[in-house]
C-alpha cells in the first residue's frame, strides 16, 4: 500500500472536517450497535436479566450517553444524505458547502426537538 | 521437445488496440459504494423510526423493559423492521469500518488481524440478532407475571 507522507500541511476546509466527523460518528454508532444487539439478546435469557441491564440505561449518566449517540446518528444521517446528493445530484458538488450548513441547521433543529423531551424523561421524575 | 503449433507464442497483430490488463477484483468496490448509499437512505427511515418510538413516545427510555419488547414484537411489522435494520446497519457499518481499516492499517498482518476481528464480530452479531427475533418468546413459562406483557395473563 502507498504510504501517505506524515504530517503534511494540507488542511481541507469544511469538506474535510465534515468527512472526519462522518467517519468518527460512523465508527461510534457501529460499536454501539455491537453492544446493543448483544444486550437486546438478553430477552432470550430471562425477563429479569433483560430488565436488569436495561435498567442501567435509565440512569442520568447513560441518559447523557444516549443523547450523544442520538446526536452522532442525526449528524451521520443528515451528512450521509448530503454525501449522496453530492454524488448523484447534478448540482450537488456546486452546493456541497451550502448543504453542509443545511445539515448543521437541521441537526440543531432536530436536537432541539429531541433533547428537552429526552432529558425530561431521563431527569424528570419517571420511575 | 514438441515443436508444434503449441510452442508458437501467440503474438498480437501489430494493429490490435491496447487492452488494459484485467484486474481480478471484479466490481466489488463499486457495488459496495452503491450499497453504502442505498442502505443509508433506507436506514434513515428505519433508525429514526426506531429512536422515535423507543425514546420519544410515552415515557421514552423509562418505558423500556421486557414487556415493552414483547409488546412491540407481538406486531410482525416491528419484527421485520428490526430484522431489516439489523442486517442493513450491520452490513453498512461493517463495510464502512472495512474501508477505514484499509485506509489506516498499513501492515498486511495488522490489516488481516483487524479485518478478521471485524468479520467475526459481524457474523456473531447478525446471527445472534436474527435468532433473537425469530425465537423470541413473549410469555416465557415460570417467569414472574408482573414482568410480562398484559396479554400473557389475560
Ligand atoms: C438510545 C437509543 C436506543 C434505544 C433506547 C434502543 C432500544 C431498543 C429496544 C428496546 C430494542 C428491542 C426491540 C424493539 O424495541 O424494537 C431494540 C432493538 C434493536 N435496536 Fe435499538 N435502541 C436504540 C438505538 C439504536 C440504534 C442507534 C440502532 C442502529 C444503529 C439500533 C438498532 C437496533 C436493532 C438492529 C435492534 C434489533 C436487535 C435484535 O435483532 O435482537 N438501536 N433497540
Ligand atoms: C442513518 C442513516 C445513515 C446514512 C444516511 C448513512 C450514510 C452513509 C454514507 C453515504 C456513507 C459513505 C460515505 C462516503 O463514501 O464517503 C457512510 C459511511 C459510513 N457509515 Fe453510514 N449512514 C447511516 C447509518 C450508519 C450506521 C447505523 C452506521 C453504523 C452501524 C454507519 C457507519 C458508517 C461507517 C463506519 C462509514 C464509513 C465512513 C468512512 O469511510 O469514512 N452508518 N454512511
Amino acid at each position: 500500500m502507498p504510504t501517505a507522507p506524515a504530517g503534511t500541511l494540507y488542511r481541507g476546509r469544511e469538506g474535510m472536517w465534515s468527512w472526519v466527523a462522518h467517519r468518527v460518528t460512523g465508527v461510534l454508532i457501529f460499536f454501539f450497535l455491537l453492544v446493543h444487539v448483544l444486550d437486546t439478546a438478553l430477552v432470550r435469557v430471562s425477563p429479569e436479566a433483560y430488565n436488569a441491564v436495561i435498567g442501567t440505561y435509565q440512569t442520568p449518566i447513560m441518559g447523557l450517553g444516549e443523547a450523544g449517540l442520538v446526536a452522532a446518528i442525526v449528524f451521520h444521517a443528515f451528512n450521509g444524505i448530503r454525501v449522496i446528493l453530492v454524488d448523484f445530484w447534478a448540482k450537488g458538488p456546486k452546493y456541497q458547502r451550502t448543504m453542509l450548513w443545511v445539515v448543521v441547521g437541521l441537526f440543531f433543529v432536530t436536537m432541539a426537538g429531541f433533547l428537552p423531551r429526552h432529558l425530561m424523561n431521563v431527569f424528570g421524575g419517571g420511575h | 521437445m514438441a515443436y508444434g503449433t503449441a510452442a508458437v507464442a501467440k503474438v498480437d497483430s501489430p494493429r490490435s488496440p491496447y487492452v488494459r490488463r484485467k484486474t481480478t477484483r471484479g466490481n466489488y468496490e463499486l457495488y459496495s459504494w452503491i450499497f453504502m448509499r442505498a442502505s443509508g437512505v433506507v436506514l434513515v427511515v428505519l433508525i429514526f423510526g426506531h429512536l422515535f418510538v423507543n425514546l420519544m413516545v410515552g415515557e421514552g427510555v423509562h418505558a423500556i423493559d421486557f414487556a415493552f419488547v414483547a409488546g412491540k414484537w407481538a406486531n410482525p411489522l416491528w419484527g421485520v423492521w428490526d430484522l431489516l435494520m439489523l442486517w442493513l446497519a450491520m452490513i453498512h457499518g461493517t463495510n464502512g469500518v472495512r474501508t477505514i481499516i484499509n485506509d489506516y492499517a498499513q501492515r498486511d498482518l495488522t490489516r488481516g488481524v483487524l479485518k478478521s476481528l471485524l468479520y467475526t464480530a459481524f457474523v456473531v452479531v447478525v446471527v445472534v440478532g436474527t435468532l433473537v427475533i425469530f425465537t423470541f418468546d413473549p410469555c416465557p413459562p415460570n417467569a414472574p407475571e408482573e414482568l410480562l406483557a398484559s396479554f400473557c395473563t389475560a
